[in-house]
């Protein structure tokens, strides 16, 4: 099982497992992500989708199996210059006011050594990274003064700042507006042209759902489906969902992608890994 | 200026410019962990290290640091535990520490009155060793507050991003620990061990009122802790008072000032923000407070020719029409 790695996964994670409070949240998850991929994680509520993705950026330890990042197992990757990381949860606001510039530019800290300034390039990175939330004008407003969508996009421009080649996001546009969610998706196709690879966890994809090429849905801790983007759920009637067979969720890969708000059929998502 | 031809003054007057700008600089990164009073405990631990000191005829200052420090790092083991039970264990630490000094002080057959000038701070007796024990230690806390400030800020801001951005948020979190302890063990001579959080954590809070950055909360508190460190030693040197009571009270007397400053600075900064006026156009015609137009289309416009029977109705005239009774407003009627 921990052989057969495919050689270019940007991000893979053989068998693993995961227990918090002594209960076990995710089980037996193999998912390679290969370069360049976009990725969407779906899934309802506690189903494990945050703490997959925080295993795999090593805030969550694995209790079995392995995670790898660029090819190197997590305990000794140390290139996270090539990692951006937007956390699920705004966290709760700091003691003491910090403007948007400030905390777009600790995206850039895994570039910058220790008792250096930032040189022209930090600086560009993180106007560039603020342009592309959309946020120039309040680059030097305290966070805590922005609406909760807004305080999102910082979080967004933070982790563009480092330009990275793994973006992994867990629900970067909870509580963004539509207009947002286009210029964010804007920005995201410009990351994607250079190669970069995007993991996403999201309830709705919105304007992101042209982009995903392949989707991961999570159920009780485990993948339940893992394959082209689904269009099956895009039907309004609920009723209709459960008509459809199995084969049909898998083989209608189209443009448009689902909202799942209900779990997967499970005797429909066994086998179905690629 | 006369009063710089005596040694101690000066002597004062530098430890007070370097301990007001180290206490600051630390307590902006205490107060944005939300730890504003890690200080006072670190201070309450230290009394044990000063008596030890007293105890053990070696220097207190020293032990005082070495106390402080490991003090420090227990408190950061504990809370990085996460334990439910870590306010408690920060209590048992600080009470353990206060009462140990008591304890030792006694042991030592020293009077309250050697306590007393830890406790309450005493830079007029500060010696000249002793100035640059704690010109050298402000500077490199400084330093680090400084150098550092981009790690440090990331890391209290937001640990799993820093973590994520390949920071060791563990060594960072002990650094500004053991930062703290050293800066306590230095202004325990200026402000002394149970005014000493009064120092880290007024001026920031002062900075805070007026600032909408990190980088320039941090600055603003520094200077504000020099200026009240160095005002606090001239004036208790005129009027004869107790200077670290004198920085401290100083350093408050900022903050209320402060106070009205950044409501006003709050205020105008929310009228100086584009505001953009609803749509007139968006709003029904006729509708607004007190005022009701009526959902009929007129074919017609009222009038004694209508038919309707015409209602005098203060200053003007209704017409009842379906059952209610219609006022002409401009272009349409209101409900009356
Ligand atoms: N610190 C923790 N201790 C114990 N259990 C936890 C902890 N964090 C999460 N869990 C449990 O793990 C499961 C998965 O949580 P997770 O946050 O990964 O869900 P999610 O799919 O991201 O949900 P959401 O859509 O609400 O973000 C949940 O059942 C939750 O109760
Ligand atoms: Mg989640």
């Amino acid at each position: 099982m921990l052989v057969n790695q495919p050689p270019g996964a940007v991000l893979s994670v053989r068998d693993g497992a995961v227990e918090l409070g002594g209960r076990p949240v995710l089980r037996g998850i193999d998912l390679d992500v290969g370069p360049g991929e976009v990725l969407a994680v779906l899934g309802a509520n506690g189903s494990g989708k945050s703490t997959l993705v925080r295993s795999t950026m090593g805030l969550v330890p694995t209790c079995r199996g392995e995670v790898r990042l660029f090819g190197t197992s997590l305990p000794r990757f140390r290139d996270w210059r090539r990692v951006g990381f937007v956390p699920q949860r705004v966290t709760a606001g700091s003691g003491v006011p910090a403007s948007v510039r400030e905390v777009v530019a600790s995206g850039r800290l895994s570039r910058r050594r220790p008792f250096l300034p930032a040189r022209r390039a930090d600086r560009d990175a993180v106007e560039d990274a603020i342009a592309a939330v959309d946020l120039s004008g309040k680059a030097r407003d305290s966070v805590s003064t922005l609406s909760g969508g807004q305080q999102q996009r910082v979080l967004i421009a933070r982790a563009l700042a480092g330009v990275p080649d793994l973006l992994v996001l867990d629900e970067p546009t909870a509580g963004v507006d539509v207009e947002s969610q286009e210029t964010f998706a804007a920005a995201l196709r410009a990351i994607l042209l250079r190669g970069a690879t995007v993991v996403l966890v999201a309830h709705e994809l919105g304007p992101l759902h042209e982009l995903v090429d392949r989707t991961v849905v999570m159920r009780d801790g485990r993948i339940a489906y893992d394959g082209p983007p689904l269009a099956a759920f895009t039907d309004a009637e609920p009723a209709h969902r459960h008509d459809h067979h199995h084969d049909d969720l898998t083989r209608s890969a189209s443009a448009h992608h689902p909202t799942v708000t209900a779990p997967l059929d499970p005797t429909g998502a066994q086998g179905e890994h690629r | 200026m006369s009063l710089l031809t005596y040694d101690f003054v000066v002597r004062a007057l530098v430890g007070a410019l370097f301990t007001g700008l180290a206490a600051p600089a630390v307590g902006t990164y205490l107060v944005q962990r939300r730890l504003a009073l890690m200080g006072d405990g670190v201070g309450h631990i230290a009394v044990t290290g000063v008596a030890l000191g007293l105890l053990t005829g070696t220097s207190p200052t020293l032990t005082a640091v070495a106390v402080a420090v490991v003090g420090a790092v227990v408190i950061e083991l504990v809370r990085a535990g996460g334990r439910t039970s870590g306010d408690v264990a920060l209590a048992l630490l600080f009470y353990g520490g206060i009462a140990g000094g008591v304890l030792l002080t006694g042991l030592a057959g020293q009077s309250a009155a050697t306590l007393n000038t830890y406790l309450f701070g005493s830079i007029t007796t500060i010696s000249g060793a002793d100035v640059w024990v704690t010109v050298g230690l402000a500077v490199v806390v400084v330093t680090l507050a400084v150098g550092l400030a981009p790690q440090l800020f990331a890391v209290a801001h937001d640990q799993e991003f820093a973590r994520v951005a390949g920071l060791d948020v563990r060594v960072y979190n002990l650094l500004v620990s053991v930062m703290a302890a050293v800066t306590v063990t230095v202004a325990m001579r200026t402000v002394g061990l149970l005014l000493v959080s009064a120092l880290m954590v007024v001026p920031v809070a002062t900075a805070q009122q007026v600032t909408r950055a990190f980088r320039t909360t941090l600055t603003a508190a520094m200077a504000i802790g020099m200026v009240a460190s160095l005002g606090g030693v001239a004036v208790s040197a005129y009027v004869d008072a107790a200077p670290g009571a004198t920085i401290v009270l100083l350093a408050l007397a900022g903050f209320v000032a402060a106070y009205p400053l950044g409501a006003w600075m709050r205020r105008r900064q929310r009228l100086a923000r584009p505001f953009t006026e609803p749509q007139p156009e968006s709003v029904p015609p006729g509708v607004g407070p007190g005022h009701t137009a009526v959902p009929e289309e007129h074919v017609h416009e009222h009038s004694p020719e209508c038919g309707h029977p015409a209602v005098p109705h203060g200053d003007h005239v209704d017409y009842v029409h379906h059952g209610h009774r219609h006022a002409p407003h401009g272009s349409h009627y209101d409900e009356h």
